[in-house]
């Protein structure tokens, strides 16, 4: 019985011998066949308890599934090494260099008038505000006449005109829509109405064709103190910023009383200025009944900003005609 | 309107500084638009007189002056102005004087000759551009007098930006009358007595066109003295409020229309004839202004005449040859009401400003003629001096507009402005602007005064107790209301869903304006017929667009030439179709175009170099019509503006949607472009319409994959070949992919040989081989049979 347990301890000890030795795979699966396989030398020797004398059997049995338990562990421990050997092997062969640029299709980028346009329209839907448009080719009658301009009104030269041969003409301003919407809808009325407009004057400041967006709100309690707080929560809301601005009246046809709004500014030296940014006031009855609405129910306000001027001051640009340039390098800084 | 602080405070002072006042009249709608000292920042500078004047020994143009400026001895002044000459009165720099500019006064040396000074010129004092002479002062200048003390030059001139609507503020008498409401002050007005006749003399006046003159208002005066000049406080106030001096008549009556807003013609009476006529022009009657231009005009226009020819175009300018000039002695004052609608625009068609056409047009106060006429005879008759005959008023007094009478009621107010004020705030504030106020049930009824025209409904007396409480004290409010939901198509694609689609392949959005060079029409191959514009700004700007992408190659050729080696640019916007539109005078739709040039890649490791081409373009637009699900196709298309053989029709739901391709090389080259070129255009509308999605059962039987080498002729399209596959294989056919096109040695010349994928699977059961190649085998022989296809393999 003793020599069956010298043999036992030798056999294992020249298994953990050779165990060490290994480095592939390969040889581990050799190396499991040869003393745990069907015919193995461990198994061989489970193989041949039952001629040994009954009172040695069980201790020499525990003896041999000790050692091939630890052998199976021992060659589970070793495969795992292996395997995460060989994987550390791969991935060093498999590394890149992740500086190198992607293969991308770099953005181009919306242009910063619609940009504008986009934050001034998403900032009224939050109030309901629905978006309507209109024609860019207008008549007398939608710009100027139901708009309470007389014809040869001084006001009207307020608006150089660009005309077409026929008498049409295009538009001054996004007004027209209001009495477009006034006729399509009825009160309560929230719209926006974002588009060109076209005036006859080009220079540093004007470019003949801008961008205007409308606001017309009628309804049974609208006045002038809702204008006043629709426009300072969109002020600050656009700019994020808590910026003062100060309404001072003004003339302009179709509203009574009208307003201009200054906001203001910040300048970079630290003193501030108001820059005006947009005209407004409460709809003239003559316009509301242009409009089929009847002037004795309801009151209205409406506003009309120029979408270039909000985009130069939030994006710090400083001359107007750039916007239509197109200028690739000018139009990536918006992307 | 232009005008100086210290002549406004003449009529009201209010004890606010300068710039106080300036906010004050902003904030109350008069928005101030600048302000300028009365005059440069100097010193030193005193009343001069030359007592003598001779030439200077060592140069032509130099005088040598002696100047009395009060001090014992005379300076002795070198002097090159023109008008320098013994007896005359003019500024005098000392030495030690600091001109503006900070330019210091010197002894210094002429040619040899000593300088104790300078006499100025009033551009050298920063009193206006005339640089023609030196500052001539009156006879009466005291000598040796400081001349900002004797000119009152301490002082600042206002610009106003005054809005249409208020053509009473055109006067000092109309801003004072603002200010004084604003500060609660009374007005000090002029004296504006009558002055009696001193003689008979009238220049009889027939008025045809009462309507649009209903009152005319004329005096005769003779026996001015020619000789006389405008005195300096005159002159130097007309200054400052922009006008310059001309002549004594001409100076008053610009000085009664600044002061009370009344524009005054004086005619000389020796140089028309025996009655004046107040009527519609002739068509075809032609007159010659003031100015020297000859206008032609229509019966629209009001013209004043004698019996023989026109004499002045009423309210917008005199004749050349009716005038005062300086020999006048006797005149015709008149002081008339115009209808504002017969002025307007008429001295914009005639090219002509003139401050008397501004006023007329926008409304002067109808009661004032009188008044006016009284002010300026008592001007002439200390200024000139002369003999005064009566007034003699022609009024036709149902044409002349009456006082409004507005009623406003008490809740309106509230209506409009949102804001509860007492009815003792209401009725001080519009007493304070001078309206007759009176109470009636709910409200309050209001007469303002003859000169606030702008006035006529409750809205408008609101706006001002909205101004005179000031826009800043009024109460601001969340907006309410009721609401309701709005529908919300989902079925059309919003605007800014195509716009990233480009923006996500590297497109930068341009905005190009709505008007063309017609040049540009042709370069780029557009067939009219196009909608002109009547007054372009200028021929670039001529025509309404009717594609987008010309202005797109205009865009690309100037970025190519600022060394962008790769430009795509697209942009979305309105174009114009002579066609009417439903609702609209002209067809205006929206169109999505963009145009590419440069490489398939930006340079980099990770690709190859290669020029973009025809189906880098076409993936593009295909991302953008994959967005709304639905079928769509390409058919080979000719425009002349693209290469005939890269050029196709895009169908969106078998209607003609756009187009796609390369521009033609020469299109390019027109424009300056040597490189290719690929452009797109889309009617936006079209492809933003889809369909709600639609669920169907995914299948859960396996797909077979079958591919097919094909060859055919090389002008065979694809499409043809898909047609005849989809035909055959029906509600199998999942998917077909073509993964090679091949042409080469292997291939049959003029031949093309494509791979094609083909993916088939049934819905509800397993495919049988034996079902797939009985499908396929019929595949094979229509495309044998229809396309000639040659089938070099299948598997």
């Amino acid at each position: 019985m003793d020599i069956a347990v010298d043999n036992l301890q030798e056999l294992h000890q020249q298994a953990e011998k050779e165990l060490a030795d290994i480095q592939e795979l390969k040889q581990l699966e050799d190396f499991r066949v040869k003393y745990l396989g069907k015919k193995g030398l461990v198994t061989e020797q489970l193989k041949q308890l039952g001629s040994l004398p009954a009172e040695q059997r069980k201790a020499a049995g525990q003896r041999i599934n000790q050692i091939k338990r630890q052998l199976q562990q021992a060659i589970g421990a070793r495969r795992e090494a292996l395997a995460e050997a060989a994987l550390q092997a791969r991935f060093d062969q498999e590394r890149v260099d992740v500086t190198l640029p992607g293969r991308v299709v770099a953005p181009g980028g919306i242009h910063p008038v619609n940009r504008t346009m986009n934050r001034i329209s998403d900032i009224f839907s939050q109030l309901g505000f629905q978006v309507v448009t209109g024609p860019e080719i207008e008549d007398d009658k939608h710009n100027f006449e139901d708009l309470n301009f007389p014809a040869h009104h001084p006001a009207r030269t307020m608006h150089d005109t660009f005309y077409l041969p026929d008498g049409h003409l295009l538009r001054t301003h996004t007004s027209p829509v209001q009495i477009r919407a006034m006729k399509e809808r009825k009160p309560p009325i929230r719209i926006i109405a974002p588009g060109r407009v076209y005036r006859s004057d080009s220079d540093q400041t004007h470019t003949p064709m801008f961008n205007q967006v409308e606001g017309l709100v009628v309804g049974e309690d609208i006045t002038f103190a809702s204008l006043k707080g629709v426009l300072e929560q969109f002020v600050s809301a656009f700019f994020e910023k808590d910026l003062k601005i100060r309404l001072r009246p003004s003339y302009f046809p179709f509203t009574e009383p009208s307003a201009e709004v200054d906001v203001e500014w910040q300048k970079a030296d630290g003193s501030s200025s108001w820059l005006e940014v947009l005209g407004c006031g409460m709809v003239h009855p003559n316009v509301l009944r242009a409009g089929g609405i009847d002037p004795e129910k309801y009151t209205g306000f409406a506003f009309g900003l120029g979408v270039e001027r909000f985009a130069m001051l939030r994006y710090g640009v400083n001359d107007l005609r750039k916007f239509f340039e197109n200028d690739a390098e000018f139009l990536r800084q918006f992307s | 309107m232009k005008f100086n602080e210290k002549w406004l405070r003449e009529w009201v002072n209010p004890a606010i500084d300068t710039d106080t006042l300036a906010e004050q009249l902003t904030l109350a709608g008069l928005e101030v638009d600048g302000m300028a000292p009365a005059a440069g920042e100097f010193s030193q500078v005193v009343v001069g007189e030359i007592i003598a004047c001779d030439k200077h020994p060592d140069a032509d143009k130099l005088q040598v002056c002696a100047v009395d400026v009060g001090q014992a001895e005379p300076l002795q002044i070198v002097c090159g102005a023109p008008n320098a000459r013994t007896g005359l009165k003019a500024p005098l720099a000392l030495v030690g004087a600091v001109l503006p500019g900070n330019f210091k006064i010197k002894k210094s040396r002429l040619r040899g000759v000593d300088s104790h000074g300078m006499l100025c010129s009033a551009v050298e004092l920063g009193l206006s551009d005339d640089h023609s002479g030196l500052l001539e002062l009156p006879d009466d200048a005291p000598v040796g007098k400081d001349l900002r003390d004797y000119l009152d030059l301490d002082d600042t001139v206002i610009e106003v930006d005054l809005t249409p609507n208020r053509a009473d503020c055109f006067s000092l008498r109309g801003l004072a009358g603002e200010v004084a409401a604003l500060n609660r002050l009374p007005v000090q007005a002029p004296d504006c007595e009558p002055v009696a006749a001193a003689a008979e003399d009238i220049m009889p006046v027939n008025v045809t066109a009462t309507e649009d003159c209903p009152r005319y208002l004329s005096r005769v005066i003779t026996g001015l003295d020619p000789k006389a000049a405008t005195p300096v406080w005159m002159s130097e106030k007309l200054r400052r409020c922009g006008l310059r001096s001309i002549h004594p008549v001409v100076d008053v009556t610009n000085y009664v229309m600044l002061e009370l807003g009344q524009p005054l013609h004086a005619f000389d009476k020796q140089r028309i004839g025996d009655t004046i006529e107040v009527r519609r022009a002739r068509p075809g009657e032609k007159i010659t202004l003031l100015d020297g231009k000859e206008a032609t005009l229509d019966d629209s226009y009001l013209l004043i005449s004698d019996s023989q020819r026109p004499l002045a175009i009423a309210g917008v300018m005199g004749g050349g040859d009716s005038g005062v000039s300086e020999a006048t002695t006797d005149i015709v004052l008149e002081s008339a009401w115009f209808k504002p609608s017969t002025i307007m625009g008429k001295s914009r068609t005639l090219g002509i400003h003139t401050e008397s056409a501004h006023r007329f047009e926008r409304g002067v106060d109808p009661q004032l003629q009188g008044m006016a006429m009284e002010r300026a005879t008592a001007l002439l008759l200390e200024i000139t001096g002369g003999t005064p005959g009566p007034v003699n008023e022609v009024l036709s007094v149902e044409h002349l507009p009456q006082p409004a009478e507005i009623t406003l009621p008490r809740k309106r107010i509230r209506q409009v402005l949102g804001v509860d004020l007492t009815d003792e705030q209401v009725q001080e504030i519009l007493e304070s602007l001078n309206m007759r106020v009176s109470t009636v049930d709910d409200g309050w009824r209001v007469i303002p005064p003859s000169y606030r025209v702008d006035l006529a409904i409750a809205e408008d007396l609101i706006e001002e107790i909205a101004r005179l409480v000031g826009y800043d004290r009024l109460p601001s409010a969340n907006l309410s209301g009721e609401l309701a939901i709005e529908p919300l198509p989902e079925a059309v694609m919003a605007e800014n869903r195509l716009r990233d689609a480009l923006v996500d392949h590297g497109y930068l959005e341009a905005i190009n304006y709505s008007f063309v060079p017609e040049k540009l029409m042709q370069q780029t191959r557009q067939s009219g017929p196009f909608i002109d514009l009547a007054n372009p700004l200028n021929e670039d700007m001529a025509i309404m667009r009717p594609q987008l992408f010309p202005g797109l190659l205009l865009n690309l050729g100037n970025n190519l030439r600022r060394q962008q080696a790769d430009v795509r640019l697209f942009e979305l916007g309105t174009v114009f179709d002579k066609q009417p539109g439903e609702n609209t005078p002209y067809q205006e739709s929206q169109h999505l175009a963009a145009v590419r040039s440069g490489w398939q890649h930006d340079e980099t490791w990770a690709f190859e170099k290669k020029p973009m081409d025809f189906f880098d373009m076409k993936g593009d637009l295909e991302a953008v019509l994959k967005l709304n699900r639905q079928p769509y196709a390409f058919r080979p298309a000719t425009k002349p503006w693209l290469h005939p053989g890269r050029s196709a029709d895009v169908i969106v739901d078998e209607q003609v949607v756009g187009w796609l391709g390369q521009i033609h090389p020469q299109v390019a080259k027109a424009l300056g472009i040597k490189k290719d070129v690929y452009a797109m255009e889309l009617d936006a509308s079209a492809i933003r319409q889809s369909a709600l999605p639609r669920h169907e059962e995914v299948s859960k039987f396996p797909a077979v994959r079958r591919d097919l080498a094909v060859m055919v002729k090389i002008s065979v399209n694809f499409d043809e070949i898909r047609a005849v596959i989809e035909a055959i294989a029906g509600p199998l056919l999942k998917q077909v992919i073509l993964f090679d096109v091949y042409t080469g040695e292997s291939v049959e010349s003029g031949c093309k040989s494509l791979a094609i994928g083909l993916i088939l699977q049934e819905k509800n059961r397993t495919l049988s081989d034996k079902e797939v190649d009985k499908v396929v085998d019929e595949i094979v022989s229509s495309l044998k049979d229809e396309l000639q296809a040659e089938i070099r393999g299948s598997g």
